[in-house]
């Protein structure tokens, strides 16, 4: 049965990269249909009850930035906000906070719901219709068919899902749910080439069964700082998370049981993490280590269930309890959900282009840990951009593609289909070249203009961005141009931070410059007409401040950017390229760069192929003239 | 490799008479040239006309120090071979002040021109026509396969490891204060206990002993340290008088160096030898007298290469063969004199090369200076182009990277925040990147992963 409506887009999957390219590609006028297996479980945090902190902090300030809403629904529903790295300097701050899972997942359902032009349906697609290498529709498995000329895929861990508790394992796409198996045969016969990556996630513990009294209580930050730069409150109430650490008894109990962990055993075949080993892992890699970190997190205000991050694994569920007891405060503990492994199978994401929109199939859009990455904030960061860019499809406009040098979402993009993944990906701020330039503070300033282009930053938000803009801009420059004459006010100030007195005249920026000497600080010897707002003050201390350094960056990114102009055409026949050696014209062939730049960054293409493709550039393009 | 960037080479081919001439091209091509000419009349070269000729001299612009007599051709752009500005300087002096200049000009700005890279931008910027472009991709491939052959070679032997090791070094360093950045929560000990600063120092003493060790650098410097050795008469002298008479080194100031009244200069294919002249401190005459035996084997010993002499109009003495015997183990070239004679001398048992020649007769010369100029080569630079070039370019990445060490030092006392001395720890290792590839962010990743147990 054909449904009789037909969609502009249709999305596959409920999670944080369906949410976000469903509600993005409403908002920019197409109808819109969400598909999920269970609508109870839309933009459920399968895993940690947390959102944010380093580089992912990043991620979500530019999603709130571009007009997605992650950053709104975690502010809203927010228990802990942390800035982690306060100490250090302001491109590595980063951003962190505790969800209560259920009012988060409730939040981003409701946000769906009421999203005028999306429909939101329960079905399991089996199949995408295509009509030669377009587009149509999807099949699901109630026998409806559904239309559209782009889909959006964004399976998570579904595809094939395998669950592995000890030596026991079973289909599954998540704890209590079945995997998706149609879809990912489909995906293969369709032509595209599937791998298989493994993840994890530790135990569920009821808090009425846990001493906390001898944890380490980890309160948040006062106050709580915002993800979004539209929320002005945090409604709820904010609880601490608590430090414990295993020991000898644990890693006793770990090696002891080793036989019956699957990952040693060899049963699972997908490659994890390296950064979110599991506990067995980390025991038997690091055997000097006397103990690790256990980190209990609240799952929410209504329930006692704590996650245990740090103590993921594929153990047996009786040598978990085992296991789990031997930590301080956690002699009695109950478990109320077992840690469990999950493999499943991901595309391998060579195959998609900058947009998400795959090579092989027009209107067919890939988004998250499809995509080979991990992580919430990287999912909702291309399930975003997927559902911009199938929007500005339809509406048949360019797609927009952000670069490395403008926010940490070019840059994960960029490394997918550039380099493509073997383990699950994972943002870091050391991935970002011009990491001092993406700084979670100047997201908006990065990206508001897209936001407002792609027409999912609203008029009034956009008027405020363009107001705070202004103040900062006018505020540098009358620190530039304000002198101050030493007169014993000054001087006492100045005596007050630590800072040498001043013998003649000096500008306020030049007193800013000095490490000692805070915004605040110059405010006070001589104050703007206008008081700066915090955020407003910290863009114009950072600028002040950093000045050296940022210009460095710059430089480094005019560089970057002759480059990347250059773009190659779809149709540049590598083959014919005299020169080029076979494995690089294999490599170009597979990644078709849209530009020299990126062409530059696949791994074995050397300055000298570069420099052929430039001259092969020019050829073509005198041999069209 | 940059489009922007103004580009600099040594455009006549390597060890050919005195002259030698260095192109410029890019945009700041004028004004790089003008900050290490100084015109012989009070004219500015940034104001010369286009395709005009000066005159003036090559000056180090930090001391001041003459290094060159030179002819400066200003060619403005567009009617250049690239179509961009272009500067050629046209150095007499020979290999020496050739490369000095050309390291003056990388300091001033310029970068090093890739293989082809003149004729790349000639084409790309319109000048030489679509039949053509074939043929600069092959020079391209071609001097591209060449030089990577050269890198690799020399990176097989003790320069890899070295290097190996230091970007190593570079890369924990980095693993380590990246971990910090990035895994804030994590229980994790980044560093090795000693101050970072101490860390980035052992480094920066590795970096300079290395970029102090380039034998070419120290023979631009003080000339290839040569021993002429042999028992008496065999035509030591005749063979030092020989190579004068033709290659007299045309430096007379050579940096660095004080002229020792037994070291003469000599230039072989741009090559310039400092010859030691043992005719007063004989190995085998003085035998008796210890303080001419060790003097010999320390020349012998501080020699880059030692040109062991015999004759061959008679049969080998027990003298020749203790020479033989001290020498082993050295780079040496057996020169057997006398070939206008009937040769008597047997078959010696020497694993290197061996040159007929005659001082007398003026024969067999050309092929000692094609075994020394080979000798350089492969031995001291390898088979480049310009053969100095990958050295000097080792260098060059060696001193960027120093001073981009330092700065991460500097950076590091002051306490900022590690993110900003990560930013010079990069710089220092794309630097390095120059010599040995680029890529360096999936090893990051994988040490942290390796060293550091990160799992919140």
């Amino acid at each position: 049965m054909t449904m009789q409506k037909k969609y502009d887009v249709i999305v596959i999957g409920a999670g944080h990269a369906g949410c976000e390219a469903a509600l993005a590609a409403a908002r920019m006028g197409c109808d819109t249909l969400m598909l999920t297996m269970n609508l109870d479980s839309i933009a459920l945090m399968s895993c940690n009850p947390a959102i944010g902190g380093l580089a992912k902090g990043h991620l979500v300030k530019e999603i709130d930035a571009l007009g997605g809403e992650m950053a709104k629904i975690i502010d809203r529903t927010g228990i802990q906000f942390r800035i982690l790295n306060r100490s250090k300097g302001p491109a590595v701050r980063g951003t962190r906070a505790q969800a209560d899972k259920q009012r988060y997942r409730l939040a981003m359902k409701e946000s769906i719901e009421k999203q005028p032009r999306l429909d939101v349906k329960q079905g399991l697609v089996e199949k995408i219709l295509v009509e030669g290498n377009k587009i149509v529709g999807v099949e699901i498995n109630i026998g409806a068919t559904h239309l559209a000329p782009s889909v959006i895929v964004t399976t998570g861990t579904f595809l094939k899902g395998l669950i592995h508790i000890g030596l026991v394992h079973y289909p599954s796409g998540r704890a209590g749910e079945f995997p998706s198996v149609g879809l990912s045969d489909n995906l293969r016969e369709l032509g595209f080439e599937l791998g298989r990556l493994k993840t994890g996630t530790p135990a569920r513990l009821n808090g009425r069964t846990i001493d906390f009294t001898k944890m380490k209580n980890q309160p948040g930050d006062d106050p709580a700082p915002f993800f979004s730069y539209s929320e002005k409150t945090h409604p709820l109430p904010q609880l601490p998370c608590y430090l414990t650490y295993t020991n000898a008894s644990t890693h006793e109990i770990i090696r002891n049981n080793l036989g019956s962990s699957p990952l040693y055993a060899g049963i699972i075949k997908g490659i994890g993490p390296r950064y979110c080993p599991s506990i067995e892992d980390k025991v038997m890699r690091f055997s000097e280590r006397e103990r690790h970190q256990v980190f209990l997190e609240p799952e929410g205000l209504d329930t006692e269930e704590y996650y245990a991050n740090g103590m993921s694994t594929s153990l047996p569920y009786d040598v978990q309890t085992m296991m789990y007891r031997t930590i301080p405060g956690l002699e009695a503990v109950e478990i109320m959900r077992p840690a469990y492994a999950i493999e499943y199978d991901f595309a391998f994401p060579t195959q998609i282009q900058h947009s998400l929109e795959t090579k092989k199939i027009s209107g067919l859009y890939f988004a998250g840990q499809i995509n080979g990455t991990s992580g919430y904030e990287e999912a909702a960061a291309q399930g975003l951009l997927a559902g911009v860019n199938a929007a500005l499809k339809i509406q048949k406009r360019e797609p927009l593609i952000l670069s490395r040098s403008e926010a940490y979402i070019g840059v994960l993009i960029d490394d997918l289909v550039t380099r493509g993944t073997n383990e699950p990906y994972r943002m870091f701020t050391s991935r970002a070249e011009y990491r001092l330039l993406l700084r979670e503070d100047n997201a908006d300033l990065r990206l508001r203009h897209h936001g407002r282009n792609i027409g999912l930053v609203s008029e009034d938000d956009y008027q405020e961005f363009v107001k705070k803009k202004a103040r900062i801009d006018h505020e540098v420059l009358r620190l530039h141009a304000v002198w101050v004459k030493p007169t014993a006010e000054a001087n006492n100030l100045l005596a007050e931070r630590g800072s040498t007195a001043l013998v003649a005249e000096a500008s306020l920026e030049q007193l800013l410059k000095r490490p000692e000497m805070t915004y605040a600080d110059i405010s006070r010897i001589s104050s703007p007409p206008a008081p700066l707002d915090p955020a407003a003050a910290g863009q114009v201390e950072i600028r002040i401040k950093y000045e050296g350094y940022i210009q460095r960056q710059l430089r480094q990114v005019e560089r970057f950017a002759s480059l990347e102009e250059k773009s190659l055409p779809d149709d540049m026949d590598y083959d014919a390229i005299t020169g080029l050696g076979s494995e690089v014209k294999q490599k170009l062939n597979q990644v078709r760069p849209i530009s020299l730049g990126q062409a530059s960054r696949i791994s074995g293409v050397t300055p000298a192929a570069i420099s052929l493709l430039m001259v092969a550039l020019e050829k073509r393009k005198r041999g069209r003239a | 490799m940059n489009e922007q960037d103004t580009i600099c080479a040594v455009s006549t081919p390597p060890g050919e008479g005195g002259i030698g001439i260095i192109r410029i091209s890019g945009k700041d091509a004028i004004g790089i040239a003008a900050i290490v000419f100084r015109p012989g009349r009070k004219k500015k070269l940034e104001a010369a006309p286009t395709h005009s000729l000066h005159y003036g001299r090559i000056v180090d612009p930090s001391s001041g120090e003459a290094v060159d007599e030179t002819l400066v051709t200003i060619m403005r752009a567009p009617a250049t071979y690239t179509r961009e500005d272009v500067v050629e300087i046209n150095c007499h002096g020979g290999m020496v002040p050739l490369a000095r200049t050309m390291a003056l000009l990388l300091a001033a700005g310029a970068r090093q021109a890739a293989p082809g890279e003149f004729t790349k931008r000639a084409f790309l910027n319109g000048r030489i026509d679509l039949a053509q472009a074939e043929a600069v991709m092959d020079i391209i491939s071609a001097k591209t396969d060449l030089a990577h052959r050269s890198a690799n070679e020399q990176l097989l032997g003790g320069l890899s490891r070295e290097i190996a090791s230091l970007r190593d070094k570079m890369i924990s360093l980095l693993a380590a204060v990246e971990a910090g950045i990035d895994f804030p929560e994590e229980d994790i000990v980044t560093g090795t206990g000693k101050p970072l600063g101490a860390e980035i120092s052992e480094v920066i003493t590795v970096i300079d002993k290395l970029s102090s060790s380039y034998v070419f650098g120290r023979i631009l410097r003080s000339g290839l340290g040569t021993a002429i050795v042999g028992r008496p008469n065999v035509g030591k002298s005749s063979l030092l008088n020989a190579l004068l008479k033709q290659d007299r080194a045309i430096v007379t100031e050579l940096p660095g160096t004080t002229r020792d009244v037994l070291e003469e200069y000599v230039n072989v294919m741009g090559v310039p030898l400092r010859i030691i002249d043992t005719a007063g401190i004989r190995l085998s005459h003085d035998l008796a007298e210890q303080e001419g035996v060790r003097r010999s084997l320390a020349t012998i010993d501080s020699a880059d290469i030692v040109l062991v002499v015999l004759d061959g109009a008679l049969s080998l003495a027990p003298e020749d063969r203790r020479v033989l015997g001290e020498v082993k183990g050295k780079k040496a070239i057996a020169v057997i004199n006398k070939s206008d004679l009937p040769r008597k001398l047997e078959k010696i048992d020497w694993p290197d090369v061996q040159i007929s020649l005659s001082c007398r007769a003026g024969t067999g010369l050309d092929d000692l200076r094609n075994a020394i100029s080979e000798f350089v080569q492969k031995g001291a630079v390898g088979p480049q182009e310009h053969p100095w070039a990958v050295n000097q370019r080792h260098k060059l990445a060696l001193e960027k990277s120093l001073a981009s060490l330092e700065k991460a030092r500097a950076a590091s006392e002051e306490g900022l925040s590690p993110e900003f001395l990560a930013l010079d720890l990069r710089d220092a290792l794309d630097n390095l990147g120059m010599i040995i590839g680029a890529t360096y962010t999936d090893d990051i990743l994988e040490r942290i992963f390796n060293d550091f147990c990160i799992g919140k």
